[in-house]
């Protein structure tokens, strides 16, 4: 790694990485470089890299060294020491969690060596905001082969032969959903981008979307032709104001390179496409509600048939297609169908985007092939639980998924092997989850996310989430009647049955994959009015325990409620008035030494377990 | 208002399709949605008042009452929840003395919760106005909320 050749700082400017301060790091960088007087080094911004955890993010190349966690005032050093001297920063490099090894380049780290990129090939390695960049990293190769070499019919054929499947959620194949497009004859029709990333805990298309901008309108392009839609709209998420800022950039670019626009690529075929802003409503994910949402109405779901790709947007033919989809349709092009083919599983080839996060080591969004096991995505790629804690459950799928234990760890991740297991593959989001969550909690938190965002159109999911919820409440709050559990199953079956969206009918999944796999949880909660987890509140206490305490008195410093009696000075032991405390948990938080211990009654715990179970 | 709504206008063409963009261009600049402005939207779109307003309450990006100065959105996604976010809700609840969808008195911060924004890496977060705070504690929001708090006392010395 020696100072020759030109170099380039990669800095990620990702909606993590910028909230992690990387934009004083970028302008610390380049006023180095500037006082220092070095000439031959280049700046580049990019897309998300994938590690938000560990950001703000910087890569030098050609080396591939990778900084991660640099602020403002580490950039002096790496100006000095790399960049003026070639002497890498060894503390700024990222310590492999399990071995504590400092580890120099991406290349190296396990978060990276263990995924197969395509989708998110370029993430990180390219400015989503210049064009130039985009074309020399490949993108905008396959769109003009396919207007001069194959006919929309044989873009189908490609695709259905590379059996790419859906990646919003419900894996679709996408070339038949194409061809039935085709097959109809109208005066105009549409192409949409569900860039409506709803699912909560998932992060994949936004980052898609600052990272490689140009990747997607290709891939939309493409389908266009395909489908002969000359216009296309993508509805993006109102939240992701990063991701509408660069796409308009990139759809202006585009324009003005003649990609998008009148005859593009120099061909017979007209297609442009427009940005609309979602404005919050996560059942427009749902496609026909989307359409409704886009035609200036409420996101509410009609009945299908007639399906978009007959009947769609103002009534007109239209395929949506979820970010991924359209974000892997020019590499299939490009590579052909059977090395798409050649990846992932039979049913499911190709790969898989998720947003792993939760209580694992290494958070960020991750690629791999389609039948990996869960246990490599967690522990290889995401470095195992946080704080040395234990695994506890999967969650995939969003709102409308599941929580898979320990017993499917195994489990090769598909399409069918998640259904199976009573969870789906949703739009990619992953959240593990350690001994501190509580499993009735949780499904009582989705059931609370879905029962805000039902429509309300279909009573037994208006009516329905709402009952479950007000059990599930019930039972945290230790309120639970032992029937309650058979009352949420015969509540979960009518919705699933009588609901006319995906929404709906997946409504009731986490409550029926939490009692399946964690039905101890639910009985201890109903029964033994306890919570296992130490999470549900009105089961919690705390007290001081008096042999670790140091009488420092933080705790009742920072009692919000005035709940603990003790004096520093006089050397009165502290100690919480229970009818007092309103179980925040500030002081178990802010003790330094630990001496705060929470339990829930019926379990006797020593202040280790119980410490450890909060963290 | 009537100028700036003429303003809007005269960026759209007046169709039912576009009653969501207009619905957020007037919330951009007004900061939230009043009677008027949604009774002005419908007679430019040619949709009935009922409709312009069953449209902006079904999403929950639309307001119909102002917010403040300072407006802090605390994430409710997923992995912020498995994180602590609603011990994160709470402390700001009370750092604030407000409950969700409230502004306090002197009209400088108003809270809300989101579903996800998307920073699930760095979860549990919060936004103020459009920047993003990850890894948050109790401690750690107080201090982001101090930070605003100071913003706003010193703007108000500054335009003395």
């Amino acid at each position: 790694m020696g100072n020759k050749g030109r170099k380039t700082i990669i800095v990620c400017q990702g909606t993590g990485c910028v909230s992690s301060g990387a934009t004083p790091t970028y302008k610390a960088l380049e006023e180095g470089i500037r006082k220092a007087g070095l000439t031959d080094i280049q700046m580049k911004l990019t897309g998300c890299h994938g590690f938000c955890q560990r950001g703000p993010i910087v890569i030098i190349e050609p080396d591939g060294v990778f900084y991660s966690g640099v602020q403002e005032k580490n950039c002096e050093e790496i100006v000095e020491s790399h960049l003026k001297n070639g002497q890498p920063v060894e503390g700024l490099f990222y310590k492999d969690p399990a071995t504590g090894q400092p580890i120099a380049t991406y290349g190296e780290i396990p978060f990276y060596a263990n995924q197969e990129r395509i989708v998110l090939a370029r993430c990180g390695h390219i400015n989503p905001e210049v064009i130039e960049d985009s074309i020399d990293s490949g993108i905008y190769r396959a769109a003009p082969r396919v207007f001069w070499e194959m006919p929309p019919a044989a873009v189908i054929e490609e695709i259905k032969k590379a059996g790419l499947r859906g990646r919003g959620g419900a894996g679709f194949p996408t070339g038949v959903k194409w061809g039935f497009c085709a097959n109809v004859e109208a005066d105009q029709k549409y192409i949409i981008c569900n860039a409506d990333e709803g699912d909560p805990g998932a992060f994949m298309d936004r980052s898609i979307l600052e990272a490689t901008p140009h990747q997607v309108l290709e891939g939309m392009i493409i389908a266009g032709y395909a489908i002969g839609a000359t216009k296309g709209y993508i509805y993006a998420r109102a939240e992701y104001p990063l991701a509408i800022k660069r796409l308009g950039i990139a759809i202006e670019q585009a324009r003005e390179k003649g990609f998008l626009g009148r005859r593009v690529f120099g061909s017979e075929f007209d297609f442009d496409i427009t940005i609309f802003q979602g404005a919050g409503a996560f059942v427009c994910g749902e496609e026909t509600a989307l359409i409704g949402s886009i035609e200036g109405g409420r996101g509410m779901p009609r009945t299908r048939p007639p399906f978009p790709a007959v009947k769609g947007l103002w009534g007109r033919p239209t395929v949506i297609n979820n970010v991924k989809t359209l974000a892997t349709v020019p590499e299939i092009i490009n590579r052909g169908a059977e090395w798409f083919a050649g990846i992932g599983t039979e049913k499911s080839p190709g790969t898989a985007v998720f947003a792993l996060t939760g209580k694992v080591a290494n958070c960020g969004l991750i690629e791999v092939p389609m039948g990996t096991p869960l246990r490599k995505i967690i522990f290889d790629i995401g470095g195992g639980i946080v704080d040395g804690g234990r695994f506890k459950a999967v969650q995939t799928g969003g709102p409308s998924g599941g929580c898979l234990p320990e017993e499917f760890l195994d489990t090769p991740v598909d399409f069918e092997n998640l259904a199976k297991a009573g969870s789906i593959m949703g739009s990619g989001g992953m959240v593990v989850m350690d001994e501190s969550t509580c499993m009735v909690d949780l499904a009582r938190y989705f059931l609370d996310f879905t029962q805000k965002e039902s429509c309300g159109k279909c009573v037994p999911c208006r009516m329905g989430t709402k009952h479950m919820l007000e059990i599930l409440e019930d039972i945290c709050e230790g309120r639970g009647e032992p029937d309650d559990l058979s009352k949420l199953m015969e509540l979960a079956d009518a919705i699933k049955e009588g609901s006319l969206c995906g929404l709906g009918q997946t409504a009731p999944n986490p409550v029926i994959t939490t009692m399946k796999y964690f039905r101890h949880e639910y009985e201890a909660h109903v029964h033994e009015k306890r919570c296992p987890a130490l999470k549900c509140k009105a089961m919690l206490q705390y007290h001081v325990n008096q042999d670790a305490c140091k009488l420092c008195g933080t705790c009742k410093k920072n009692c919000p409620a005035d709940a603990i009696r003790g004096d520093k000075k006089k050397k009165i032991p502290f100690e919480i008035d229970v009818d007092k405390c309103i179980r925040c948990g500030m002081c178990h938080t802010v003790c330094p030494v630990g001496a705060v211990v929470k339990t829930s009654p019926g379990i006797v715990n020593d202040h280790e377990e119980a410490a450890e179970a909060a963290n | 208002m009537e100028e700036q709504l003429s303003a809007i206008f005269a960026r759209f063409r007046g169709t039912a399709g576009e009653v969501i963009p207009l619905l957020q261009k007037t919330q951009e600049e007004l900061g939230f949605l009043p009677e008027e402005a949604m009774r002005r939207i419908g007679d430019f779109a040619g949709v009935p008042f009922s409709k312009v307003y069953g449209v902006a309450t079904f999403y929950t990006m639309f307001r119909f009452t102002p917010v403040g100065k300072y407006h802090v959105c605390v994430c409710r996604g997923t992995a912020c929840h498995v994180r602590g976010a609603d011990q994160i809700l709470e402390h700001v609840e009370r750092e604030l003395g407000i409950s969700e969808n409230e502004t306090t008195g002197d009209g400088e911060f108003s809270l809300e919760t989101v579903a996800c924004i998307g920073c699930c890496a760095l979860a549990p977060c919060i936004t103020v106005n459009s920047d993003v705070h990850g890894r948050l504690t109790s401690k750690k929001a107080s201090q982001v909320l101090k930070k605003a708090r100071g913003a706003a006392l010193k703007e108000e010395e500054d335009g003395k």
